[in-house]
């Protein structure tokens, strides 16, 4: 007589476990392959590496209310024009020398990280760096021997001096130009670059 | 000869040994154990539970490390950093919730399953390994820290992927170690009898286990990479370690207080339906602004919106359970830690998490010290406090299932342990919410996050100060953890009544 009803049914939940489980298992495949598709390095949301050859800034759109990435003209890194496979590696070298420095546990990068520096997501484009003449040279500077090129704002936090080569700053500061030209969904808000002082 | 004095100076290695060998025998003397009081799993989960707590003073001691940086940023610059300190500190705490768990699972299969565990042998030469790769990866942290911007590196230094810094060689060491803890686990449940509980552990393991190769691979493009390490990240916390504790409180939950199975399992499917409903889509909150499309806004936004629903359950669970049963129980310190996890489960994971979750909020609080807080309040309530709950559990069947409920001696170490790492963490928790509110605030909606912002939000009376409670209640929670470690290994130890009997009991409404 005393029946267990379904809602009370060991039974019954074990189905709706597995088959709940299931199913948003599959969904998420599905949102994986189009997410990743979207998002290969040449696609509209994730630029080609070869983007560091253009002048790349990050602009208010009043139509999509956020900022998106603008890609602009010619304007090369550490004045030359490099191929989209040279333009990888280099990148490649900067990604990999954020690794092995371990950034991520002092910074965020896209947000995700550390939080006792600055997100680095839209470093290149950061009006710390005074002027566009002057940034290349000032962050490669600033990469390989922090402590004596440190500007702290005040706060006597300093980078210290991780032993980054000329050449892996010059792959972070490609790095770091690439990244900010990927559109974030209009994160960080109300960002005012470099370009803005012109 | 020809140098008295330098030997007598420089201690021969041999007399170091055997110095140490004097203290640890004295040591063993002291806390008097005795392991034929335990079976040969429970032995070896023991072991697992020793190399836990003593990870997690390590997390506890590069905790204050890196918080005090905040306040003096010269101290120990140069020397220990804090990407380095930051690093140990939460690699730690991975790993010595990892080790908990699978002690705790070691230790619940054989009364599970009805059998003796089957590869201990393996077991044991998995425990070693596992420890061993451990050890060497800390010290390379610690004493290699970095490396040249070459695979090497991400080899055999560090990944530089946070929470899953280990170096590859170690990943996949990692594995294998975790394979063989597979293999154990099914196979004993074979041998002997499956079970609900049983089978939702498997599967969850298979998953846990699963997940840990997608934050295995290097790739150039940061979007992609971090979509992966989400994975690995919230995968794990958001789904498959809700499972497994929830495993674990439904085998602790017959064990404590005599709940019936049939109860214990309905309510593990329905959480697990809950969880993974929820969880498993909820992963979109992390793919707000790292360049995924944008469709995640909404799925992720409104999926993890329901990952508290759970939570709650899971709470009305435990303390329905325990006033249904009258708190009656033969292990008073380990039902306390029970009833904190459901608790700290659903605020720390649930409040706190659900506050910054919706895109709209997250654009502001993204990468702050509101993250911060919600991080030390989840991983603390959720997995801390079901680990301590079981160490209090091991450690009554460790001094030969003596009394520990009302009336044990010296409770209030016990006490004070559990209000001083609690009110330690909450009081964390609450100066890095006020931190990151005035982050929120001037940095992202007022400075627009440039550089000059984040100095500008850092400078603020308002952060410094939070950052001086943040180290005041970080030396609570170490006075807690102090206290702790020193209960653990007194407790029970004069005690000579046995505990009480736990039968299963049919409740009459
Ligand atoms: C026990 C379960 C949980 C644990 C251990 C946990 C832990 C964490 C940690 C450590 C972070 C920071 C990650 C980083 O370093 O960047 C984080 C981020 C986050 N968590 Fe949780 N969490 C849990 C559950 C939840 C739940 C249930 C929700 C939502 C309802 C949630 C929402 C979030 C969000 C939105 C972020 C992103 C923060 C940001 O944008 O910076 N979490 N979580
Ligand atoms: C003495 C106590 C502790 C102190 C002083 C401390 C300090 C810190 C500091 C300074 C950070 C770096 C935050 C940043 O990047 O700005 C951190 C991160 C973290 N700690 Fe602790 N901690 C303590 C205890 C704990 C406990 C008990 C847990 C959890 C069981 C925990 C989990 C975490 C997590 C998950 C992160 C990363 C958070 C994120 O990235 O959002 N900590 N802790
Ligand atoms: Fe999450």
């Amino acid at each position: 007589m005393n029946e267990t009803p379904l809602w009370a049914s060991e039974s019954f939940w074990k189905k709706t476990a597995i088959w709940v489980t299931a199913g948003s298992f599959v969904i998420l495949i599905v949102l994986t392959m189009d997410s990743l598709s979207q998002t290969t390095a040449g696609g509209k949301r994730v630029p080609p590496y070869s983007v560091i050859n253009k002048k790349i800034d990050y602009r208010f759109n009043k139509e999509l209310n956020k900022s998106v990435p603008v890609i602009g003209g010619d304007e090369f890194l550490f004045g030359k024009q490099l191929s989209e496979q040279e333009a990888e590696q280099l990148v490649d070298l900067g990604k990999k020398t954020a690794q092995s420095r371990n950034c991520m546990n002092c910074h965020t990068i896209l947000g995700n990280g550390a939080y006792y520096a600055p997100d680095l997501t839209k470093a290149w484009l950061d009006q710390g760096w005074l002027s566009k003449e002057l940034r290349e040279d000032l962050m490669v500077k600033f990469l390989m021997n922090p402590e004596s090129n440190a500007r702290t704002f005040g706060s006597n936090r300093k980078m210290p001096n991780l032993g980054i080569t000329e050449q892996e700053a010059e792959g972070l500061v490609a790095f770091l130009k690439w990244m900010s030209s990927i559109d974030t969904n209009g994160f960080p808000y109300n960002f005012k670059t470099i370009e803005a002082e012109e | 000869m020809n140098t008295p004095q330098l030997d007598n100076v420089i201690p021969k290695p041999a007399s170091v040994l055997d110095k140490a060998r004097i203290y640890r025998d004295k040591f063993k003397a002291w806390v008097n154990l005795d392991s034929s009081n335990l079976t040969a799993g429970q032995q070896l989960a023991v072991k697992y539970f020793t190399v836990a707590v003593i990870l997690f003073v390590a997390q506890i001691l590069f905790g204050l490390l890196s918080a005090l940086q905040f306040i003096y940023p010269g101290f120990l610059y140069g020397i220990l950093d804090f990407n380095v300190n930051r690093m140990v500190h939460i690699n730690a705490m991975i790993v010595w919730m990892l080790y908990g768990f699978i002690g705790s699972i070691y230790w619940l299969i054989e009364d599970e399953s009805g059998t003796e565990i089957v590869g201990l042998k393996w077991a044991n030469i998995a425990f070693w390994v596992l420890t061993g790769a451990v050890t060497l990866v800390v010290l390379v942290y610690l004493f290699v820290q970095v490396g040249p911007g070459k695979d090497s590196s991400l080899w055999f230094i560090n990944e530089g992927r946070e929470y899953i810094e280990a170096p590859r060689w170690a990943d996949l060491g990692i594995t294998a170690v975790m394979l063989v803890f597979f293999y154990n686990v099914v196979a004993t449940f074979s041998k002997g009898n499956w079970s609900g509980i049983a089978g939702v552990l498997v599967l969850d393991l298979i998953a846990l286990v699963g997940l840990y190769l997608a934050g295995m691979f290097y790739m150039t493009n940061i979007t992609h990479d971090q979509y992966w390490w989400w994975w690995v990240i919230h995968l794990w916390v958001e789904a498959t370690w809700e499972v497994l504790v929830g495993v674990i409180m439904a085998w602790s939950l017959m064990k404590l207080l005599g709940v019936r199975r049939k109860i214990v399992q309905t309510w593990l499917y329905i959480e697990v339906a809950l969880m993974f409903g929820s969880g498993i889509l909820g992963l979109g909150h992390h793919y707000f602004w790292i360049g995924m499309p944008e469709y995640w806004l909404s799925v992720g936004g409104f999926f993890s919106a329901l990952e508290p629903i759970p939570l709650v359950a899971m709470v009305v669970h435990a303390i329905y359970d325990s006033g249904v049963h009258a708190f009656k129980t033969v292990n008073h310190p380990a039902l306390a830690w029970v009833i904190a996890h459901a608790f700290g489960n659903f605020f720390g994971a649930g409040v706190w998490g659900f506050m910054h979750t919706l895109p709209q909020i997250n654009l502001y609080t993204h990468g702050t010290q509101w993250s911060a807080s919600h991080g030390h309040l989840s991983f603390f309530g959720a997995y801390a406090t079901i680990n301590i709950a079981f160490f209090y559990l091991a450690i009554q069947q460790w001094r030969g299932n003596v009394w520990m409920a009302a009336g044990t001696r010296h409770a209030w170490r016990w006490k004070w342990a559990l209000g001083l790492l609690n009110a330690g963490v909450v009081g964390m928790t609450v100066a890095l919410l006020i931190a990151g509110y005035e982050q929120s605030f001037i940095e992202r909606a007022v400075e627009g996050s440039t550089w000059a912002g984040y100095f500008a939000a850092q400078n603020q009376p308002s952060f410094q100060h939070a950052m001086n409670w943040r180290m005041f209640f970080g030396l609570v929670t170490a006075a807690g953890l102090g206290l702790l470690v020193w209960d653990l290994l007194t407790i029970g130890k004069y005690e000579e009544r046995k505990a009480e009997k736990v039968v299963e009991k049919v409740i009459v409404h």
